[in-house]
């Protein structure tokens, strides 16, 4: 049986391709899927045996990042998506995915103003950033040890908490990135490894069961070492870039 | 304008009538419309006239590169076709696709896969709307693409301000500081792009005083095409869909508009607003409709709107149309149809189909959401109708219409001016080269690269800064998942070397463009050009564009890179005065293999250092002149010949693997360059100038700062492969690479400078 997973968008959703391209090349069928024709009842979330939320700015991220995609899939497919996540389904929110995953209430987050608000630096920021990677049941970064590299390009990428929430998280080992010094020890603050502003130097989290997955950073913008920034000072343009262990993650998981 | 306007009135009737309606038409033109109408035996409607004024603009004809020039005492007939587009006629390359004819230039890449590249301007816009204006432009040229059924990979821009500390005081009542049109030009940039999901992988930033009041925004977008896809047919009975934004008031008579000077009195009407999610959508369902392989031909609304996409389109058919205006969606309740006919609201496209095509891309257009209507039917015979509600409201003959050629005549005159070199030393070498790294022009634009999304669709392998953050020559991308291809996009500008030679500093801009592009790995490069001047009605400015033209056929043809496609925007000029004249050269280069790609920044330790091409005493317009007050005279000057050869051997040793960074040499010359690459690597290097290949006797100020065109700095790991494919050119190895994050220069065993690259990185950083 071939394993497929739904990467999802709308208006204004704009990484889809790539990610797609990512998933797709390791022998999992990846399908992009309108909101609308799941709305319109023409395909349905548990037809597929993984989610993707790309990045980009749905609906053109009016009101504030992915509330809009998050507030339909939260209204509409609310119980759908809890099924497909307590089935044990992965799902994987990217960017403005993450945004969605946490104003749809799939990941935590809400407590606070804003969930992920407007960077401390106030603009858009592109540029690479160095990552912790946590102690977590994640499912997307198993055999992932030392720190990894990985592209942020986003205006709304500061995540907050409550303080209840952050213990939670914290107790429930659901902090998967954080943003760090070249060094390795997370950022503290400091900008610009932390890009953002994100409190405790948050970068990507998961559910309490590991199968739900958000980062602002973009793996598929790492798939490759020939998209890292400095790959020309090397020899290895060939090999698989930080991002790839993610996707793979993924793929492994789905055939398990 | 309502009601029947009778153009049998004197000369100073048809003037005051042009005026009046903001027409920018001249005299000959209106007498040409005059007799039109006089035979047909009738007066014009108002919707009429404001055709022939889109049809007929500068903007959309380009009369002055068209049109005839006396110059030296003879007459240049067709500027254009003589100089720019008979580079590409004379070399006539098998792998140009598509040139100067649709809505951008098209070259060969990959199999069935071709490569889209047009580069627009949004000058005036941004002058008034900085942030609408520059958003915009992105979008047009966006929509350009689109308008050869091209899926957009990348943007590219180019902009020009005022310096930002330019004295409140100075500035003009009305005019925007530049810090401000600076600020939101950037973020209007940043934002249509970002929202787009296409990167932003190549541009400059570039100040001058002259860009007081009058910004230059550069934006150009590249582009996948399928050779098999691309369709330009029309017939009489096929349909053309309007699909995207609503029309509404906004950008009336923005190509009249572009066609003059600017001056306090605009009105905000001609700046557009962009939604950059509306453009989005519209994407996904051209490519959508492309690969469905439906449709017959297809363009975008720009300048012009619907009168220009409609009135081109029935002369490529060399058919008429009936138009139905009451169809078109509006943003605006009761616009009048002459509004409706010439708005320029964004976000919209024109596709032409046979009836039997229309209900399916009607249903690709509702599938993502984007609005989309039949308004106007091909028919048979010659006449272009207007309707609204069974109304005609304006009936126009095509071939009148673009049939219709009155030469514009331009006189083109020598200004008397005289330069002379300056006496100026470098006491203290290195205090300069901090100064120079810290100006504007020179200093890191990395504030603003990083607001723009260089990454979006994981093709970017080169970047815009490159190693540490160091100011990369060309970016390159893998459009391609399962191809190595490269796509290698490079620019080139001088305008300060056009203060004193309009022919040299273009010709330095086609060299810097393609040097720029040689460095990474580029070859197969193919231009685009894009002059932004002055009022064209005046010699001197005239006899500038004429020089610069000249030089983009002496010099390209030498380079053997053909024109694909240009653009020009004259009238640049406020109450200060004329911009400088500005012409950007864009590169367009291919690479067979992106591993093989070369970044600017220092590798490793012990590696050799050469420089390639010979130093000059060319520092007039240079920065270092400029950093002591002075223009000088002594303007770089390109030889083509020699360049070539030395950048076909440089590609040579690219692809033997010996070249392990590569960084050109421009403003501020060899110390500039030789900073960078090493801070860029976060290593150390140390060079003798006494081993600099040079014509004549140099200063030492000379051999650092010069800016002779055609130099590169190259880092080899195997000196003896570099030399032997190098052989034949010009020459030397200058130093090394060093372990201890010192920029070290000697003149022989004498130390000429020996600073802390992090110190210079500061200076360069903290420049903007």
């Amino acid at each position: 049986m071939a394993y497929k997973v739904c990467i999802i968008r709308a208006p204004g959703t704009n990484c889809d391709r790539e990610t797609a391209l990512c998933i797709g090349s390791l022998g999992i069928e990846a399908e992009v899927v309108h909101v609308k024709r799941i709305m319109d009842g023409q395909t349905h979330f548990s037809d597929f045996d993984g989610l993707i939320i790309p990045g980009g700015f749905s609906f053109g991220d009016h009101v504030r990042a992915g509330a809009l995609l998050g507030k339909i899939l939260k209204e509409r497919f609310g119980d759908e998506l809890v099924q497909f996540s307590a089935d044990g389904k992965p799902i994987l929110g990217i960017c403005n995915g993450f945004q969605v995953l946490v104003e749809c209430g799939l990941l935590p987050g809400r407590g606070a103003l804003g969930a992920l608000t407007t960077n401390l630096s106030s603009h858009f920021e592109c540029r690479w950033v160095d990552l912790k990677v946590e102690e977590s049941d994640c499912i997307f970064t198993r055999g992932l040890r030392r720190g990894i590299r990985l592209p942020v390009a986003h205006g709304e990428g500061r995540f907050l908490v409550t303080e209840g929430e952050l213990q939670e998280m914290t107790e429930a080992n659901q902090l998967v990135f954080r943003y760090a010094l070249e060094k390795g020890e997370a950022a503290g603050g400091s900008y610009p490894e932390n890009p953002n502003g994100s409190v405790e130097d948050i970068a990507g989290i998961c559910n309490k069961a590991g199968n739900v997955f958000g980062l602002m950073p973009h793996p598929e913008r790492a798939f490759y070492r020939f998209m890292h920034p400095r790959w020309t000072k090397s020899d290895d343009a060939d090999s698989w870039g930080d991002g790839y262990k993610i996707f793979k993650n993924m793929a492994e998981y789905i055939r398990r | 304008m309502a009601g029947p306007i009778s153009l049998d009135v004197d000369d100073t009737g048809l003037i005051a009538i042009s005026r009046d309606m903001q027409l920018s038409l001249s005299l000959e033109e209106m007498k040409a419309l005059k007799s039109h109408y006089h035979a047909l035996g009738r007066s014009a409607t108002g919707i009429e006239l404001e055709t022939f004024a889109q049809t007929w603009s500068e903007h959309c004809c380009h009369k002055t590169f068209r049109g005839e020039v006396e110059f030296e005492g003879r007459t240049i007939s067709n500027l254009l076709k003589t100089t720019i587009a008979k580079v590409t006629a004379d070399l006539n390359p098998d792998w140009c696709f598509s040139v100067f004819e649709d809505n951008a230039g098209i070259v060969d890449f990959d199999g069935d896969t071709a490569i889209a590249f047009k580069v627009e301007t949004h000058n005036h816009p941004s002058a008034l709307e900085p942030f609408g204006g520059a958003a915009t432009g992105v979008g047009g040229v966006i929509r350009d693409i689109l308008g050869v059924w091209g899926e957009p990979i990348a943007n590219t821009d180019v902009l020009c301000f005022g310096p930002l500390d330019y004295p409140y005081k100075r500035l003009p009542a009305g005019m925007k500081h530049p810090s401000f049109i600076y600020k939101y030009v950037t973020a209007g940039i940043g934002h249509y792009g970002n929202n787009m999901g296409i990167p932003t992988v190549n541009g400059a930033i570039y100040f001058d005083e002259s860009y007081v009041g009058n910004p230059l925004v550069y934006c150009g977008t590249v582009g996948l095409v399928k050779k098999s896809r691309y369709k330009r047919v029309i017939k009489p009975g096929f349909s053309m869909i309007l699909a995207g934004g609503k029309t509404g008031r906004d950008g009336i008579h923005g190509v009249t508009f572009a066609s003059v000077d600017l001056s306090t009195e605009q009105e905000r009407s001609v700046v557009q607003i962009g939604d950059p999610i509306e453009e989005e959508k519209v994407r996904r369902a051209v490519i959508e409709i492309r690969d469905q392989g439906l449709g017959s031909a297809i363009t975008d609304l720009g300048g012009g709107g619907l009168s220009s996409a409609i009135g081109e389109m029935t002369e490529l058919g060399g058919c008429g149309a009936d138009v139905h205006l009451e169809r078109v969606p509006l943003k605006h309740p009761g616009m009048l149809p002459w509004e409706i006919w010439t708005s320029e609201s964004q976000e919209r496209m024109l596709v032409c189909a046979p009836v039997d095509d229309v209900e399916a891309i009607l249903g690709v257009f509702a599938d993502e959401e984007v609005e989309a209507v039949v308004v106007a039917e091909f028919t048979e015979g010659e006449s272009l109708r207007l309707m609204h509600t069974d109304t005609v409201v304006g009936e126009i003959n095509v071939p009148f219409l673009f049939g219709t050629n009155i030469r514009t005549l331009r006189v083109a005159t020598q200004p008397e001016r005289s330069f002379s070199e300056p006496s100026v030393r470098s006491t203290d070498p290195g205090a300069d080269l901090r100064a120079l790294l810290a100006m504007p022009n020179i200093a890191s634009k990395e504030n603003v690269v990083r607001t723009y999304d260089h990454e979006v669709k994981a093709q970017t392998v080169l970047k815009p800064l490159q190693g540490l953050d160091g100011p990369g020559d060309a970016a390159v991308l893998k459009p391609l998942f399962d191809s190595y291809k490269g796509v290698v996009i490079s620019n080139g500008m001088n305008p300060e070397y056009g203060k004193i030679d309009p022919y040299h500093m273009a010709a330095c801009a086609i060299d810097e463009a393609i040097r720029n592009n040689i460095a990474v790995g580029g070859r197969r490069i193919a231009l685009l050009d894009n002059f932004c001047w002055g009022n064209p009605e005046r010699p001197d400015r005239m006899w500038g564009l004429v020089r610069a033209s000249q030089a983009c056929y002496d010099v390209a043809l030498e380079f053997e890179t053909p024109f694909i496609s240009g653009k020009d925007s004259l009238y640049n000029e406020t109450e200060l005065g004329p911009i400088t004249p500005t012409l950007l050269i864009s590169a367009l280069g291919v690479m067979p293999d992106i591993r093989r790609a070369v970044s600017m920044d220092l590798k490793e330790t012990g590696n050799k250092i050469f420089i390639v091409g010979a130093t000059k005493d060319e520092l007039g317009g240079s920065h270092f002149y400029k950093l002591k007050g002075s223009l000088g005279k002594n303007v770089p000057k390109v030889n083509a010949r020699e360049a070539k050869a030395s950048f076909d051997a440089l590609t040579k040793a690219i692809d033997s693997g010996c070249v392990r960074s590569c960084h050109d040499l421009s403003e501020g010359g060899l110390a500039v360059a030789a900073s960078e690459t090493s801070f860029a690597g976060g290593l150390g290097i140390e060079l003798d100038l006494d081993k600099i290949p040079r014509k004549g006797e140099l200063s030492t100020e000379k051999l650092l700062f010069s800016e002779s065109q055609s130099r590169f700095l190259v880092e080899t790991c195997d000196s003896a492969a570099f030399e032997k494919a190098m052989a034949g050119t010009v020459f030397s190895e200058i130093g090394r690479v060093t372990g201890d994050k010192r920029l070290r220069i000697t003149a022989g065993t004498a130390t000429v400078l020996n600073i802390d690259i992090n110190r210079l990185k500061g200076s360069w950083k903290n420049g903007l």
